[in-house]
């Protein structure tokens, strides 16, 4: 991961405006925001802050309304597989199994560079790097929510994406479920080095996960409140890091930056 | 959604058990169904192998039994109300020996205007085939379109509200004008009678499918096609059967309309025909031939349905 005078992936002084019927709202004001190959990078703040649809915007499934969003110094306009998304609630097709909803993307992705053969290989080595070989002929409803998240992740991955975007992906999933996905992803990112980008409003899974926390200020017209550095060595270990000071200070930072400063005052 | 961020780690880090990859296999609903399994042998030896047939018995007696009674009754009664000279309507005593050919042979051919009733209703079912094939053909097409614009929705939507409630037989006179020929107006009923619930509801299904899948789609960039067989016509096929299943009905009730113009050997023919020279118990043993082929075609596209969105059913 060499630092060169362009940035991986920048944001340039977005600011999103929708406009319903007669009443314009603006929800993202002035974003910009420079992320280096290989960062994992997320972006925390209260419901409605338009994290999101920042997140829409690097994915391309929503246009800028002024600004733009450049990966590897071109202009990101539209969706594809090079920005891969994991949604919040996973969005597998019902009606695919496990191993074909990962292998649509295979398929999609590389159905001109690899054969046959080296594109079922390549589906089934997903599915195990997210320890679901197992369920690969199970349909989504016959699957947990975690595993099903799994699936989600695991497409995503199949695309071999520049920039992974992940929308919530443990947001609707119980505690324990959640730690172990998150430590999941924190291998699957320790041994590709991909870049990613979370949405959370968890600050323990932000601080664990991430090289910088984003803290947006409350919507509408959502600015970068702070950017947090999370200075933690790799490989991080969920029960060591509880009484690490830095750890505490960076937790601490977040939670004074959410709850004090920019209290979501709607939520009371 | 707000949820309080400080309190999961904690709880995980202390129940966590020793091989976490593993226990991720065991969702909780599995380890529920585990300890059911324990449970269920003490409870299983009264359970024989000969009750359960007498159960299952029990229950299709459940489900035949009333309507044969029901039946018997209807009959009886149809049987005292008719059964006196200068009756306007036969009586099912009179129809059974009138009729009788007709009844407990549907496949004789006794000559090539003079056959069973099997016969007819293969004919007619040919008929509605082509009907019926094309109208899901170009509902499901039209449908997909409509659903897809918003501004087709807008446009083409009252407009098909209106057509639907045409009847089959108002449609005759300008489909024989338009064609010039029985047999095309015929299939042309049949298909403009069915296609309108085949085009509404895919048009609602397609509408219908979620933002998600939609996403998907684009972010693995489908082209249009793609999109179409592998995300549209598998979101939207419980829409689709719906207004198929409609569609099989409405194609079957055109049928005697459709006959009374193409003649030949048809069952909606054969009511007409009967009709014109009095047979009456021909014609009440020909609806009733309707009647059950028409209740096999809905089951059958029912049942088609119900296999081909296995998938998207409890999605």
């Amino acid at each position: 991961m060499s630092v060169t005078e362009k940035p991986f992936l920048q944001i340039q002084g977005v600011h999103k405006t929708f406009r319903r019927g007669g009443t314009e709202t603006e929800v993202l004001n002035d974003i910009s925001l420079d992320i280096a190959e290989g960062e994992f990078l997320s972006i925390i703040g209260h419901s409605g802050c338009g994290k999101s649809t920042l997140l829409n915007l690097i994915a391309g499934l929503t246009r800028v309304t002024t600004g733009a969003v450049l990966l590897e110094d071109r202009e990101v306009n539209d969706p594809g597989p090079e920005r891969a998304v994991v949604f919040q609630n996973h969005s597998l097709l019902p009606w695919l199994t496990v191993y074909e909803n990962v292998h649509i993307a295979v398929n999609k992705v590389f159905g001109k560079k690899k054969s046959r053969a080296e594109r079922h290989d390549w589906t089934l080595h997903n599915l195990d790097l997210v320890q679901m070989g197992h369920a690969k002929d199970k349909r989504p409803a016959e699957i947990s929510g975690g595993m099903k998240q799994r699936v989600g992740i695991a497409r995503a991955l199949a695309m071999e994406p520049k920039v992974l975007l992940m929308d919530e992906p443990f947001g609707a999933l119980d505690a324990l479920t959640r730690a172990h996905l998150q430590d999941s992803v924190m291998q699957i990112h320790a041994r590709l080095g991909n870049t990613a980008i979370m949405i959370t409003h968890d600050v323990d899974e932000a601080v664990l996960l991430s090289d910088r926390i984003v803290m947006m200020t409350n919507g509408p017209s959502a600015r970068i409140g702070e950017v947090l550095e999370v200075d933690l060595p790799r490989p991080r270990e969920r029960l060591e890091l509880v009484a690490d000071a830095r750890y505490i200070h960076a937790r601490e930072a977040v939670l004074k930056f959410l709850y004090e400063r920019h209290r979501f005052v709607e939520a009371a | 959604m707000n949820a309080m961020p400080a309190r999961p780690v904690l709880i995980d880090t202390a129940s966590r058990p020793a091989s976490p990859e593993k226990s991720v296999a065991v969702p909780p609903s599995q380890q529920a169904k585990l300890q059911e399994k324990k449970v269920l042998p003490l409870k299983a030896p009264a359970n024989s192998y000969a009750a359960r047939i007498s159960s299952t018995l029990r229950d299709v007696a459940a489900t035949v039994i009333p309507p044969l009674v029901v039946l018997a009754v209807m009959l009886l009664v149809w049987q005292l109300a008719t059964d006196k000279p200068g009756a306007a309507l036969p009586s099912p005593m009179k129809i059974w020996s009138e009729a009788n050919d007709l009844i407990v042979s549907p496949f004789f051919v006794y000559g090539p205007q003079d056959i069973g009733l099997g016969w007819r209703v293969l004919t007619s079912l040919e008929r509605v085939a082509y009907g019926f094939g094309l109208a899901a053909i170009f509902g499901i097409a039209l449908g997909a379109i409509i659903g897809q614009s918003v501004w087709a929705m807008r446009g083409l939507d009252p407009i098909f509200q209106v057509l639907r409630t045409v009847p089959p037989l108002a449609w005759l006179p300008i489909s024989l004008a338009a064609f010039q020929d029985s047999g095309p107006s015929a299939v042309f009923v049949i298909f403009i009678t069915a296609v309108w619930p085949v085009i509404i509801n895919t048009a609602v299904g397609i509408r219908n499918i979620p933002q998600d899948y939609r996403n998907v789609a684009e972010v693995l960039r489908l082209n249009p096609l793609e999109y179409f067989w592998r995300i549209m016509i598998p979101s939207a096929a419980p829409y689709i059967f719906t207004g198929l299943r409609i569609g099989i009905g409405l194609s079957w009730l055109a049928i005697v309309a459709a006959e009374m113009l193409t003649g030949g050997v048809g069952i909606g023919f054969f009511i007409w025909d009967a009709w014109n020279s009095s047979r009456l118990s021909d014609i009440v043993v020909a609806l009733i031939y309707i009647g059950i082929v028409g209740f096999v075609l809905d089951r059958l596209v029912a049942l088609i349905g119900r296999v081909a969105t296995r998938g998207t059913a409890n999605a």
